[in-house]
């Protein structure tokens, strides 16, 4: 479990390169840091469940990032909630 | 804004959030009603979600796997019917010849 | 003809066709899902924020687990998504979004209106908020900040406004009418007429 306050970065990985899948993590935050709010809960893993394969359940986390960091021209000062399951966070502190 | 200034990225399609050719988008905040076409397939998919036959992320596969230029095309429900359909046959709920033969008959 | 060179209304005829015969489902069970679909609309949220605007118990579930606090009410939640909720206070403003689909608080909200599940506003909030704010109209203290919320997986998300200046003694009902749909979004606040 990622406890709230971990800075985390959200793995560099594009499975759209590599044939069908379904991704629920945004590709604007493919490479990006933030920082962990809030564990949401455990939730069956979308992209098994868009192919009817089993799905395990993971952890469910809200991530927080500054939408100046993700685009230069972004409103400045506001910050961004994305939903991210676990396997996409690499903890960096 | 220029698209310049997006991510060099293979983004797929349906993944919009901050994609610079539609920054200076403006927003239709007109009602567009619902008809019966657009309120059926929205049933149909809840009972089909329902009752286990196709979940919503099946569903969600499906229209990430329109082709562009379809995607654009398509209403917000005519991209719904199509990935139904298409999961419905690829799950062999429904065979290929099945509705080829229904939909030859006359209308 | 492929599927997607298909004329829409005679695959839907066809579909409807083929799952009544194989006993998946029929036009009753459709017509009741429509009707079960249409009776959920945005005075079932406005209830909730009016609400947890006069009992601060209210507000303290509501805030913790909105499923719970839409159920106290008698909306119906089983099947739905959990439901979070997204306080806006002087400080810090809400925007919802799904920039992958249209994820929408349907239980408490309806069916998602069109600009919800447009290209523009699912490109343009996480980038620019303060500009879609714009074209609405709304515009904020200068003390608050935007948080934009994705909805990107298993939560549906909605917005508890600002309860308006001016509204001291007001009753739930009234309250209630006050809030509209853009409110509970994040896309517009409550405002005396």
């Amino acid at each position: 479990m990622i406890a709230p306050g971990t800075r985390v970065r959200v793995r560099d990985d594009w499975p759209e390169t590599r044939g069908p899948c379904h991704i629920r993590t945004p590709h604007y935050l493919r490479g990006e840091t933030g920082t962990v709010t809030r564990h949401l809960g455990d939730f069956p893993n979308p992209e098994d469940l868009a192919f009817d394969r089993p799905a395990p359940r993971l952890p469910l986390y809200h991530v927080q990032f500054d939408i100046r960091r993700l685009w230069a021209d972004g409103t400045p000062g506001a910050d961004l909630l994305v939903e991210v399951f676990e396997p996409w966070l690499e903890v960096t502190s | 804004m220029t698209e310049a200034a997006d991510k060099d990225v293979p983004r797929a399609m349906h993944d919009m959030g901050g994609v610079s050719r539609y920054m200076c988008e403006p927003i239709d905040k007109e009602p567009h009603e619902l008809t019966d076409f657009d309120r059926e397939v929205d049933a149909i998919r809840q009972i089909l979600g329902m009752k286990g036959v196709m979940s919503v992320d099946e569903l969600r596969r499906g229209i990430e796997a329109l082709p562009e230029a379809d995607y654009l095309r398509l209403s917000y429900y005519e991209r719904w019917l199509q990935a139904i359909t298409a999961t419905l046959l690829r799950k062999g709920v429904i065979a290929e010849a099945e509705l080829q033969a229904v939909l030859g008959a006359a209308p | 003809m492929t599927l997607l060179e298909t004329d829409s209304g005679r695959l839907l005829a066809a579909l409807r066709g083929l799952l009544a015969e194989k006993g998946i489902t029929d036009r009753a069970e459709i017509a009741e899902r429509i009707a079960v679909t249409d009776a959920a609309t945005p005075e079932r949220g406005a209830a909730m924020v009016a609400k947890a605007w006069v009992d601060p118990g209210f507000r303290a579930l509501m805030l913790a687990d909105g499923a719970q606090a839409a159920e106290s009410l008698g909306i119906p939640m089983r099947g739905m998504p959990p439901l979070g909720v997204l306080e806006n206070t002087p400080d810090l403003h809400h925007l919802v979004v799904c920039t992958l689909c249209s994820c929408y608080p349907r239980a408490v909200l309806g069916y998602p209106p069109f600009w919800f599940k447009s290209t523009s506003y699912r490109a343009r909030a996480v980038r620019d908020p303060e500009g879609v704010l714009a074209e609405w109209g709304t515009v904020l203290p200068a003390s608050a900040t935007i948080r934009v919320v994705d909805s990107t997986a298993d939560y549906r998300w909605m917005v508890l406004p600002m309860r308006p200046e001016g509204t001291d003694g007001w009753s739930e009902e009234r309250l209630a009418a006050l809030v509209r749909e853009g409110d509970m979004i994040g896309v517009t606040v409550p405002q005396l007429a």
